[in-house]
């Protein structure tokens, strides 16, 4: 059952996640951890940081984290199988019409309606994740220098991920 | 050897090798399939891109079964999607399976908690970087705010936010598009 729930869950997840990366948080979250809990808040914020660090999109990255928990082997695959069929129907079919799909006015219009709402899909993982994370000043200081060196581009997001552990390793030791 | 199985071949290195989202591969999968193996042009690349964009799900899947199928047919779609995924999908489960166990560790604990005060910010950036594409006009602010006012304090679906903003832009917005 939980088989089928994962799979189910995940090709939702797959079909609605327009916006791709952090657009699909919101989603991912709501499905996972808010609806189904299968997994903590904890988690769900592991799992965001070790999709930046590994590669692959965070969706399926996501989708093969969450079935193993709950369904070990055949829990991921069944996730990561139902994440990518909705693209594959869809794209399969689009491959023959691709002009149309290019000059699709409705489609189009679709996307550009979408756009912003999209931005605030993302504000709200923000505002969702940051509630979860800034539970103290320490916590505050390591977002804060974090921020600086990203916004002002001297690091990778990868090593900003780094120097953030190492930040947590320093600050909280004390 | 054989077209489709180089082609699986190249998917599998772009899948292993670029991290940090799936928007990282697009560039490699470009140096790859148009550059280095000539298998698409770069029109073509450039039409796959903007469909695979405007398709719900992960950009880098899409844009792999897209040039897959070009490439072989359904054979090669499926393929370049296994490609695409089976390195991820392997080492998440490496993660899952071994390195969780050390999660509770006291000092890995300390880490994770940088690493999550880390993590808003890094989708903050995101916001800024995708604000800077779009039309800074009142209606378009008012959709953000409804959206964000939606799904934090009304806890509306996200999947009702993407249907009704895509609805209101079918309706309002075809005469903007060209």
């Amino acid at each position: 059952m939980i088989i089928l729930k994962l799979f189910l869950a995940f090709l939702k997840i797959g079909a609605f996640g327009f916006g791709g990366g952090y657009a699909m948080l919101p989603l991912i979250e709501r499905e996972i951890v808010t609806n189904n809990h299968w997994l903590s808040y904890r988690e769900f914020i592991d799992i965001i940081a070790i999709s930046q660090m590994t590669p692959g999109p965070i969706a399926i990255n996501s989708a093969t984290f969450v079935g193993y928990k709950m369904g070990g082997f055949l829990g991921s695959a069944a996730a990561t199988l139902g994440v990518v069929t909705f693209s594959f129907i869809l794209v399969t079919i689009a491959t023959h019409y691709v002009e149309k799909f290019k000059e699709s006015k409705a489609l189009k219009s679709v996307l550009l309606g979408m756009k912003p709402a999209m931005i605030g899909l993302i504000i709200s993982a923000f505002i969702s994740l940051g509630s979860k994370s800034y539970l103290d000043v320490k916590s505050v200081i390591i977002g804060g220098i974090i921020g600086a060196l990203l916004f002002s581009k001297k690091v990778h997001p990868i090593m900003a991920i780094v120097l953030s552990g190492v930040l947590g390793l320093v600050f909280y030791s004390f | 050897m054989n077209k489709t199985f180089t082609m699986f071949l190249s998917f599998l290195k772009i899948g292993a090798f670029t991290f940090g989202g799936g928007y990282a591969m697009i560039p490699i999968m470009q140096a790859e399939v148009v550059d280095k193996r000539k298998w698409i042009n770069k029109d073509e690349f450039l039409d796959i891109l903007v469909i695979a964009q405007s398709f719900p799900g992960a950009m880098a899947v899409n844009t792999s079964i897209f040039i897959g199928y070009k490439i072989a047919g359904k054979t090669g779609a499926v393929l370049a999607l296994l490609g695409t995924i089976l390195p991820s999908f392997l080492i998440i489960l490496l993660v899952a399976s071994c390195l969780m166990q050390f999660r509770d560790n006291h000092y890995v604990n300390l880490v994770f908690k940088g690493i999550s005060a880390a993590v808003p910010v890094m989708v903050l950036a995101a916001v800024v970087s995708l604000s800077k594409s779009l039309k800074k006009n009142y209606i378009n602010m008012l959709i953000v705010v409804l959206a964000v006012i939606a799904i934090v304090l009304l806890h509306v679906h996200p999947v009702i936010v993407i249907i009704i903003s895509g609805l209101y832009g079918l309706i309002f917005l075809q005469r903007m598009v060209e």
